[in-house]
């Protein structure tokens, strides 16, 4: 197919589409309105649904219910209505119900601003809701990738009968790139067995709940639970790696400060500096095993966010104290500059942190 | 190769409209782009801009601080970007709406009377494409024939009808470039 020039919101609309996403439940809210704008122009034309719900948790609980149907659901949002999706998301992970929730963030706290941030990294991969939970969280990088992750994200979720979350930001949901729509790599998907689609009198119904009150149901059900995390964990983990082998530091970053500090690195290079990356593409699962490969010499690890420092936690989790790990960061909407993130290195390399 | 272009101006002089054209168009030569528009709490005759990416390599950042070229539509936005185009880069100053003369003298800067040239062509509203037009001219970074098939991508087969006007602006645009580059390659840094 050729390649199209899309917004990234609207890009997802359309890669949702075509993973065959026929439902969407949502509120507006920037920088991601293009989202449901789309949706609501062109989910009507293959005899889908898309609804304005009153409030983001109306949303969320619609999605329940489509998603206890069986069918590929839909929601999105960003940051503070993300925060308002939360008891929704928990019931959805303690139901085992398979949906796609984007979240395009802005700053926060509160009601924040309206430009790019990360600082929502912590309520995807620790979870904004009660409960031993976890979503597989997929971070693009660029609106091709955004494309291939929401294709991919549906059959992620009913593979494991659990919510995956696009984690994206104000810049990759408004920038234009070019995109094509490719077939993901085929998935052996287990029939939705489960689903209340009806017993027309021949089964006994099926019934989708997150409610057990005995502790010894409970807790058989976190463990079974907890058995398909650690299959995820196994099966999912995807991240990019760039002359970690080599780099007297590495720097960490995910979306599309990944970008930025890839055009820093070049910028370094340029100079004679060797600066390696790790990119993860899933947050959770996190790739912690890719930082056993970064090379004995390396001077430290530098983790580069749009907040105040969150994935630094997982940094630190998987360099096991084997190296300083260091930070930069910009919030409130402030994107950090690649000059900014050269000034950083150099000052690590030169033993000046 | 590699294009970073701030195209900037008022809310309606169609400047995200030429940055997605000419992104467009770049996309067509199979070259690596990006487009990202300044979004937030815009109002009408508010300043709108977008950075545009054409480059040989993957765009990394697509954010556009440090540019090649900048084409200014109006004076806020002269005075917000004219500081950071790259030394040895390009400006384009919409020189009808803007008196002001560039404080720059590492870059070469071209002064069009766009809306005038957009008036005497019969359509106030190709100022934009004139500007495009002395764009193209000045750099030569994008054949014109994939700017216009660029053109019938943004503005849909229904406006396609719209193209010789535009065409033309783009033809006058690159005129007046050509006039003002027999100056500047007298001059040296």
């Amino acid at each position: 197919m050729r390649k199209v020039l899309m917004k990234g919101n609207e890009a997802i609309g359309a890669a949702a589409i075509e993973a065959g996403c026929k439902y969407f439940f949502g509120y507006p809210i920037t920088p991601q309105s293009e989202l449901p704008e789309y949706m609501a122009r062109e989910l009507p034309k293959i005899g889908g649904v898309f609804l304005q719900a009153e409030s983001e948790i109306a949303a969320i609980n619609m999605v329940y219910g489509a998603a206890g149907s069986g069918v590929r659901v839909m929601t999105s949002s960003s940051s503070p209505g993300m925060a308002l999706k939360q008891e929704g998301i928990s019931y959805m992970a303690g139901a085992e119900l398979p949906c796609v929730i984007v979240n395009i963030m802005r700053g926060g706290p509160g009601l924040g601003g309206i430009q790019p941030s990360q600082t929502d990294y912590f309520q995807a991969t620790r979870g904004g809701g009660n409960g031993d939970y976890r979503l597989v969280v997929l971070a693009p990088a660029d609106v091709q990738e955004l494309v291939d992750l929401i294709i991919e994200g549906f059959d992620i979720a009913d593979q494991y009968r659990n919510p995956v979350m696009i984690l994206g930001d104000g810049m990759i949901g408004q920038m234009m790139e070019p995109v094509e729509f490719k077939e993901p790599k085929k998935r052996d998907l287990p029939e939705k067995d489960w689903a209340t689609t009806g017993t027309e009198g021949k089964r006994k119904p099926n019934i989708i709940n997150s409610l057990y009150l005995a502790p010894e149901e409970l807790e058989k059900h976190n463990i079974k639970l907890q058995a398909k995390y650690r299959e995820i964990k196994e099966k999912e983990v995807k991240v990019q790696s760039y002359n970690i082998e080599d780099g007297d530091v590495v720097i960490a970053a995910y979306g599309t400060t990944s970008r930025i500090v890839k055009t820093a690195i070049s910028q370094l290079e340029r100079e004679g500096y060797k600066v390696g990356l790790i990119r993860p593409i899933t947050l959770w699962p996190y790739p912690y095993e890719e930082f056993q490969k970064i090379n004995d010499e390396c001077k430290g690890i530098l983790t580069v966010e749009m907040n105040n420092g969150q994935m630094i936690d997982d940094v630190k989790i998987a360099v096991e104290g084997k190296y300083p790990v260091y930070f930069y960061g910009r919030t409130g909407g402030m994107v950090p500059t690649p000059d900014e993130i050269v000034k950083k290195v150099k000052e690590i390399h030169g033993g000046e942190i | 190769m590699e294009e970073r272009i701030m195209i900037a101006g008022f809310g309606g002089q169609g400047v995200m409209a030429i940055g997605q054209i000419l992104t467009y168009a770049g996309m067509i030569e199979d070259k690596n782009v990006s487009w990202l528009p300044s979004y937030g709490p815009e109002m009408r005759g508010g300043t709108a801009n977008c950075g545009v990416i054409i480059s040989n390599e993957p765009v990394g950042s697509p954010v556009v601080v440090n540019s090649t070229s900048a084409i200014i539509m109006n004076k806020p936005s002269l005075d917000k970007f004219e500081k950071f185009v790259n030394k040895g880069g390009k400006l384009f100053v919409n020189s009808s709406l803007i008196e002001a003369k560039s404080e720059r003298d590492d870059i070469d800067v071209y002064y069009i009377p766009a809306n005038e040239i957009a008036n005497e062509l019969g359509n106030s509203r190709v100022a934009n494409m004139v500007m495009l037009g002395a764009y193209l001219e000045a750099t030569k970074a994008i054949g014109m024939k994939s700017i216009e098939e660029g053109f019938v991508k943004v503005f849909g087969e229904e406006r396609a009808h719209l193209l010789p006007i535009n065409k033309e602006a783009l033809k006058k645009g690159g005129e007046f470039v050509r006039e003002q580059k027999k100056f500047l390659e007298t001059k040296s840094y």
